[in-house]
């Protein structure tokens, strides 16, 4: 494989697309999925075939388009027609098997089917900043030559052919990137310390154990666009100089593990995964993991350890993984969406990344949108928008005339953020100043008849339950809380109930093991910072000592 | 987590508790402070079996870090400044002990292991005179199906040590772990009946290294249950000392 | 339900006034007290024993100096008294590992109530297998240490806390000193 041949491919792969007048992109993403695409994409190719016109229209399987809720997404698009020509492509929503012959009548007509569509000159998509997500909803997942169409492999051939491993480590070093997967890291330097760690082998690990509820980003880009992470991988292991690597994904993510399978097995026909990559003396060689179910798994070393086929309990850090990973070697360990930005940075230069952004976050963040909000779905914003910009303009407010009330980012470990910090640009310190976080990217919002109470109890609930039960700060804390938080839910906690659910997130913030138990009071910390008077008012009349007052049960 | 092994001459200089001690690269923080006659609290460690660091009693300040380390996995670093103790860390660490006697039914008056219990002399030690964490009062089993030995859930603490010593010394591997969080249990082989355990060599190495009441000898009554293991260390010298 | 103070009988200097209750436990804190032995007489110098099990009095009076609890809170009639005691006493002692942790009474807790009260009244009970429910307080869900009930100013672990330890506590609190409980007994003692 080299600089040309990557482009003798996407060149005909090209030719082969603006032959045709007509292509249905239909979204083939697990919620457009289970709202029947893959219903919608049968009958449509059914159709075509009775009606002869295989070779006039035809219908592509392609990844996620942002908008979930709204699903099946479908697109019609005229490859002939100039990019820039608005008629080129038109955008419909909620399309179903019934829908059918009506879309190919106007599909294959050219008027624009307005009963569906969606209009694409929206916040929705204006406002959005698209390079992990840039190929997402135009390509076909299960197709290589699709992804090298639009650029793909050519930053892994670029990094190979023309960069030293310190080079590529530098370029990444510049573009800013920080860790996607909430903990903020630079990147750059986490290549670095496993790049300058003295081992006999080394291992890079994509952790796609996306865990938070509410969060499907890394989902959304392994179903859409698979080989981007995996160019990302290897980039990275050609950087640190490692030869193995492992993908950990959970097993409730059927058809992105489908789909990285396909994508690996056409990765190493065309050469770009097993030895010799490029005409160097790189090896690569990637390899799937399934994680069991287990939200601890996503800890690094947590996660390590299931690898490794141990139970999956996390251990005290140092030494890191990046000195001490994987059967002990050095391990680079990087979330879905970080890998995912390396092709952009290999194919743009780490400039280009470093130029959107704020002065510590740069470049983009994909953001699952979920919650009381018109728009659910998934979006790729700059670093450094507005909350306000978010939930208002690109998902265009909360529905049924209700109001905001809270946005939650970071899922079990981060916070809910009031209306009145809505302004607050979003980036890692921001966040955190806040008393939130950015996490992997999972933003609920909640409108004003949510209870903040109720909104700690559940995710205390989450972090009881996915406790893996090793340290006892954590084992016991995250129960011990959830129990005082169902008691005031109930409105049969006393003032000291409250004063010790204070002490014990002290505790367990400062004492636990690992981020999941660190993390687990972050919930109630931020619901206590903003909305105290939902949890003074849910107490029971007290004493001074704060011992609810005695009821006289039998008279 | 094996030590390393490093060469005799090199020395590090560090502080722990205001004082200025050395230390050889590679010895941990509870290494060096027991060196020095600071013992740190602590209830997974045990000399002689792997590092787990899950109790977290043995959490210590480092300057300059804003995060606690545990003493028992923190190796020491040149001019590292280590405070060992601090309102702060007595606090959190009654509070852990505290959760502990919360957790499951430590009801120490009836116990075998009455006088010779690592989590009562640790309450006392650490001034835990009552616990002011709601009890959670599980219930659980008692597995006295060994012909020797039981295993009462009650009065477990989770700290493994029973796992790593069949594992690492004995070799066998009956002692493993169910269930995550609060659920968390000790089991033999795959959750099955002690007494039907086909891998167990009855050596009750873990009913030693037991800190508390959980794993005992059948046929001792309140109060009669003394632990004994100082072969351990002992056991794990010699071992070394043959692979050198 | 405050009756009037005792006055002292004799005009020494002020004594401090005690008050001792024994709810769900086995007394043996109260013998443990007992065993302080001779320096009883030297106590007794000091203190004014004003309401306990050996004292003829229905309530304790309020403004009673120091208040010991034995026992755990297993029934509305402990859980009555321990606050009671709290009003009347300035300073609350939880005497023992009954009143500070719920000990051997708390072993129920791990069982239904209804399946408790099964147990020891139908399904073991030769005669008459019925709940008894004539001049017995109810049953409370679950037994609760005495400062899950009413705030506790000083915990005396042990079962029964040492005739010593007894001793000490009361002594260094006559002196106006705060003693320290767990160096003389601990939980279990």
């Amino acid at each position: 494989m080299n600089t040309e041949t990557l482009e003798e491919m996407a060149a005909k792969e090209r030719a082969a697309a603006s032959e045709i007048p007509v292509r249905l992109n239909v979204c083939a993403s697990t919620s457009c999925l289970s709202r029947g695409a893959d219903e919608l994409t049968k009958t449509l190719n059914k159709q075509l075939r009775t009606a002869k016109q295989t070779k006039q229209c035809k219908v592509r399987s392609v990844g996620c388009m942002g908008l979930c809720a709204k699903g099946p997404m479908v697109e019609i698009e005229c490859p002939a027609k100039p990019a820039d020509d608005p008629e080129s492509r038109q955008l419909l929503r909620g399309v179903t098997v019934e829908d059918a012959d009506e879309l190919l009548e106007h599909a294959m007509s050219g008027r624009k089917f307005e009963r569906l569509d969606w209009p694409t000159d929206t916040p929705f998509f204006t406002r959005q900043h698209r390079i992990v997500l840039e190929n997402s909803g135009l390509i076909d997942p299960e197709r290589i030559e699709d992804y090298i169409a639009r650029g793909g492999y050519a930053g892994l051939v670029k990094a190979l052919t023309e960069y030293t491993p310190s080079q590529v480590i530098d370029e990444v070093a510049r573009s800013g990137l920080r860790g996607r997967g909430g903990g903020g890291f630079p990147t750059g330097i986490k290549w670095a310390t496993v790049a300058k760690s003295d081992g006999d082998r080394k291992y890079v690990i994509c952790n796609a154990d996306e865990g938070d509820p509410g969060a499907f980003m890394d989902r959304s880009v392994l179903d859409s666009d698979p080989h981007r992470v995996l160019e990302g991988m290897i980039t990275a292991g050609y950087a640190v100089g490692a030869s193995h690597a492992y993908i950990y994904v959970r097993g409730e993510y059927p058809l992105a593990i489908l789909r990285l399978k396909r994508a690996i097995n056409q990765a190493k026909r065309i050469g770009v995964l097993g030895t010799n990559l490029c005409d160097t003396p790189f090896a690569f060689d990637v390899e799937i993991r399934l994680g069991a179910g287990a939200f601890v798994c996503g800890e690094e070393t947590a996660l390590i350890a299931s690898i490794e086929g141990r139970r999956g309990t996390p251990r005290p850090r140092p030494p890191y993984p990046a000195s001490y990973g994987l059967w002990g070697k050095p391990t680079l360990i990087n979330n879905v969406e970080t890998f995912a930005n390396i092709p952009w940075i290999m194919r743009h230069g780490g400039d280009a990344l470093a130029a959107i952004g704020t002065e510590r976050s740069k470049g983009t963040k994909v953001f699952a949108l979920a919650g009381t909000i018109v728009n659910n779905g998934l979006i790729e914003v700059p670093m450094g928008i507005t909350l306000r910009e978010i939930v208002e303009e690109i998902g265009e407010g909360v529905p049924d005339g209700k109001a905001f009330k809270a946005v939650q980012t970071g899922g079990p470990s981060g916070g809910c953020i009031p209306a009145e910090h809505l302004d607050m640009p979003v980036d890692y310190e921001s966040l955190v100043k806040a008393g939130s976080i950015m996490g992997s990217g999972g933003m609920v919002v909640m409108d004003e008849t949510s209870n903040m109470v109720d909104v700690a109890r559940f995710f205390m609930e989450f972090c009881k339950d996915e406790s893996c039960g090793k340290c006892i700060p954590c084992r016991v804390g995250t129960s011990v809380m959830l129990d005082l938080l169902e008691k005031l839910c109930k409105k049969e906690a006393a003032p000291r109930d409250l004063e010790l659910l204070k002490e014990l997130c002290d505790v367990v913030r400062s004492t636990s093991l690992c981020g999941l138990g660190q993390t687990a009071p972050n919930p109630v910390l931020s619901t206590l910072r903003y909305f105290e008077d939902e949890y003074e008012s849910a107490l029971q009349p007290a004493d001074e000592h704060g011992y609810a007052l005695p009821v006289l049960q039998h008279t | 987590m094996a030590r390393q092994k490093v060469p005799p001459t090199q020395a590090l200089t560090l502080t722990i508790d205001d004082q200025t001690v050395t230390a050889k690269p590679g010895q941990t923080v509870m290494d060096v402070a027991s060196e020095h006659g600071i013992d740190i609290p602590h209830l997974c460690y045990l000399d002689g079996l792997s590092i787990w660091g899950a109790c977290r009693l043995c959490v210590v300040e480092v300057e300059g870090q804003r995060r606690l380390f545990s003493a028992c996995s923190t190796e020491v670093a040149e001019g590292m400044v280590v405070s060992t103790d601090s309102p702060r860390l007595r606090h959190y660490r009654k509070v852990i002990v505290e959760m502990l006697f919360a957790e499951r039914n430590h009801i120490c008056a009836v116990c075998v292991s009455n006088g010779h219990c690592e989590l009562q002399a640790m309450a006392q030690r650490l001034g835990v005179d009552h616990i002011h964490i709601p009890y959670l009062n599980p219930q659980l089993s008692v597995d006295s199906s060994h012909d020797r030995f039981r295993l009462d859930h009650h009065r477990c603490i989770v700290c493994t040590r029973c796992v790593r010593v069949c594992a690492e010394v004995e070799g066998a591997s009956t002692k493993g772990m169910a269930g995550r969080g609060i659920m968390a249990r000790i089991i033999n082989d795959l959750n099955e009946p002690w007494g039907d355990s086909q891998t167990c060599t009855s050596c009750g190495k873990c009913v030693h290294v037991c800190p508390t009441g959980a794993l005992v000898e059948k046929g001792t009554a309140a109060a009669e249950m003394q632990k004994r293991r100082q072969f351990l260390p002992y056991l794990t010298v010699m071992r070394d000392n043959n692979h050198d | 339900m405050t009756d009037a103070s005792p006055t002292p009988t004799d005009a020494g200097p002020k004594k401090v006034t005690v008050a001792t209750v024994w709810l769900d436990g086995c007394s043996g804190c109260h013998m443990s007290f007992l065993d302080i032995d001779e320096r009883l007489i030297d106590l007794a110098q000091h203190i004014e024993l004003v309401y306990s099990p050996i004292v003829d009095v229905k309530h304790p009076p309020a403004g009673t100096n120091l208040g010991l609890i034995e026992g755990a809170i297993s029934n509305e009639e402990d859980a009555h008294k321990a606050r009671m005691m709290r009003e009347a006493c300035g300073f609350l002692i939880s005497l023992g590992d009954c009143a500070v942790t719920g000990n051997v009474p708390s072993m129920r807790n791990v069982f239904e109530l209804g399946t408790v009260i099964d147990r020891a009244f139908r399904e073991t009970a030769d005669l008459q297998p019925q709940t008894p429910t004539v001049g017995v307080p109810p049953l409370l869900p679950k037994v609760m240490p005495v400062h899950e009930v009413v705030p506790v100013d000083l915990h005396l672990p042990g079962c029964p806390p040492p005739a010593d330890a007894i001793y000490e506590v009361l002594s260094e609190l006559i002196a106006g000193r705060t003693p320290d409980p767990l160096r003389l007994s601990r939980f279990g003692r």
